[in-house]
């Protein structure tokens, strides 16, 4: 309850920034075309125009808010224009690819705590692959699939996966080595075998660094779905309302499909903190 | 003291010497340590820091490798001793699982030694009870004070029935009380259960208090510079501290520790 107030005080001051900003942005075009027709503006006139411009340069949030209205509650979830369809394209790639690049994660975490070739050849790799720019990579990923026949849902799937295994092998591969040598001294003192080393002391022991790091790839991954569907020039997911948006100069469109992609991330990290409280909770350990 | 001779070896050094390679050349931290220890001896290692009492606790372990000289363990290898599990080390911390509870912690060496699920709750609930622990089986280490978290580590290294307890400094981070209450108990634990146990302290009255045998260390390189069989009798309450025999031996550990200092002006 305490934390209601700072945390309306400081949306309260964004909206109140957005909207002076739409103002400011907006207020050229209204006084072009008061110029155009020989016509003098008030501030208030000039305020209330800014306010419901068709293609505003930057909408005002009320704008942002119908549109999105619009798109969720304003028509069936089958229909093209709604956002709830398109965020659900998106979302399904996301999730193929964060569960294929999370099991490639930690598949890679384990080879690299357990093997000394891998430690030292996989992680320059990983990390190589990330200063790439995903941008770059993406068409190529989409057109070398599509000459293979794959379309569609999976190699957007395969960006996504290839911008959240990273997250997760660095974020395993820290919780795997997080048990501290007397830990693993007490279970040579034990002659465990180091199968029993994983799965008594490793693998519990990773379980906060597990989660933390599904939280990353899995708004890495929404990114990586979202990029996928620029190039090809997709007609549905949230990537192709941003890019019809900007065709067409839908600066409402383009607003409301970034909010959807917001509000999908903040569900998917949301889902992962509640599975991490209650997986935490079970194994007893505090936060 | 009584009869050390007639009682079968379980810890065997000769000449023992233990280097560590580090990147400013070696470090040698044992260095032709020669000690017996006999079964069911209560043995203390003290020493200022650096003497490489963690070390030769370790070495006998089987944590750590020797670079030169003999260590026999019931007439093993440490290697071979430890696979037939003749030990239980307990650490300076407890190093409790956070995410078992104290029941759990406890079958942990059971549970990888392979132990039948029976056996492992029976065993569970003997330990609890002889470190008087029964009836926190279900907690989490965090819902225990330091000090029965470490009763709680003492219980896990006797679950298996190892028969050389090694303790390494296993109260130094408890206050003085408790750690009094602590030593009391580990002593009828060690008279109740006959094990042969090596434990290294950093304080002389608890040396005198506990030990059959004290050995006293110095540094640099880590070597025994005094072996005292202590006069005490078996049976000893908290106030024989008082007494002249535990006053004479505690003064001997204390010259013995001031020679080995000696050395290095
Ligand atoms: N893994 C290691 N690598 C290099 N040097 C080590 C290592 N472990 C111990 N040493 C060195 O060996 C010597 C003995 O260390 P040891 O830990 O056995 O001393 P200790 O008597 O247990 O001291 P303390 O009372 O502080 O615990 C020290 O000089 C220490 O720096
Ligand atoms: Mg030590």
């Amino acid at each position: 309850m305490r934390l209601v107030v700072p945390i309306l005080t400081v949306v309260a001051a964004i909206v109140a920034l957005w909207y002076a900003g739409s103002v400011w942005m907006n207020s050229q075009w209204t006084l072009d075309q008061a110029a155009r027709n020989k016509q003098t503006l008030s501030f208030t006139q000039i305020v209330r125009d800014t306010m419901d411009q068709k293609r505003p340069v930057l909408p005002a949030p009320h704008q942002v808010a119908e549109g999105l209205w619009q798109g969720v509650f304003g028509q069936a979830v089958t229909s093209k224009r709604s956002l709830v369809y398109h965020a659900w394209i998106t979302l399904s790639a996301t999730l193929l690819g964060f569960a294929i690049g999370a099991g490639l994660g930690v598949l890679l975490a384990v080879g690299i705590v357990h093997n000394r070739a891998m430690d030292m050849s996989v992680m320059p790799w990983a990390i190589a692959s990330q200063t790439i720019p995903i941008l770059a990579i993406a068409p190529m990923i989409i057109v070398v699939m599509a000459s293979i026949g794959v379309t569609g849902l999976f190699p957007k799937a395969v960006i996504s996966a290839y911008l959240s295994f990273f997250p997760v092998v660095v974020g395993m591969v820290k919780g795997f080595r997080s048990p501290d040598a007397m830990q693993l001294d007490l279970l040579r003192t034990y002659s465990a075998s180091r199968a029993q080393t994983f799965w008594k002391l490793r693998f519990p022991a990773s379980m906060p660094y597990f989660f933390t790091s599904l939280k990353i790839a899995a708004a890495a991954a929404l990114v990586g779905a979202i990029v996928g569907e620029l190039p090809t020039g997709a007609v549905a997911g949230l990537g192709a309302r941003l890019l019809s948006g900007s065709y067409y100069g839908q600066t409402v469109m383009i607003w409301s499909a970034l909010f959807m992609a917001a509000i999908v991330a903040a569900a998917m990290v949301g889902v992962i903190g509640a599975l991490q409280a209650v997986t935490l909770k079970r194994m007893g350990m505090r936060q | 003291m009584k009869d050390t001779l007639d009682r079968a070896t379980v810890i065997e050094a000769k000449g023992l010497d233990l280097a560590f390679q580090t990147a400013d050349g070696p470090v040698q931290a044992l260095k032709d340590v020669t000690l017996t220890v006999g079964r069911g001896e209560f043995v203390s290692f003290i020493g200022p820091s650096g003497c490489g009492k963690t070390t030769f606790l370790r070495a006998i372990a089987a944590l750590e490798t020797p670079t030169g000289g003999m260590l026999s363990v019931n007439g093993m290898t440490p290697d071979e001793a430890r696979r037939a599990r003749a030990y239980g080390y307990v650490f300076q911390a407890a190093g409790l699982y956070p995410w078992r509870t104290i029941a759990g912690n406890v079958k942990l060496p059971l549970e990888i030694m392979g132990f039948p699920r029976a056996e492992q709750d029976r065993r569970v609930a003997q330990v609890l009870e002889l470190v008087d622990l029964a009836g926190f089986g279900k907690k989490f280490p965090w819902q225990l004070s330091g000090g029965m978290q470490q009763r709680a580590s003492i219980a896990r290294a006797l679950a298996f029935d190892a028969d050389i307890l090694l303790m390494d400094e296993p109260f130094g981070a408890l206050d003085e009380i408790v750690r009094d209450r602590l030593n009391e108990e580990l002593l009828k634990l060690w008279a109740r259960t006959g094990k042969t146990i090596g434990f290294v302290t950093h304080s002389i009255p608890e040396a005198v208090y506990l030990s059959t045998k004290i050995v006293v260390m110095s540094p640099r390189p880590g070597r025994i510079t005094d072996v005292i069989d202590s006069p005490l009798p078996q049976e000893r309450p908290l106030d024989i501290r008082d007494s002249r025999e535990f006053i004479e031996v505690a003064h001997r550990v204390r010259e013995g520790l001031r020679a080995g200092h000696s050395y290095e002006v």
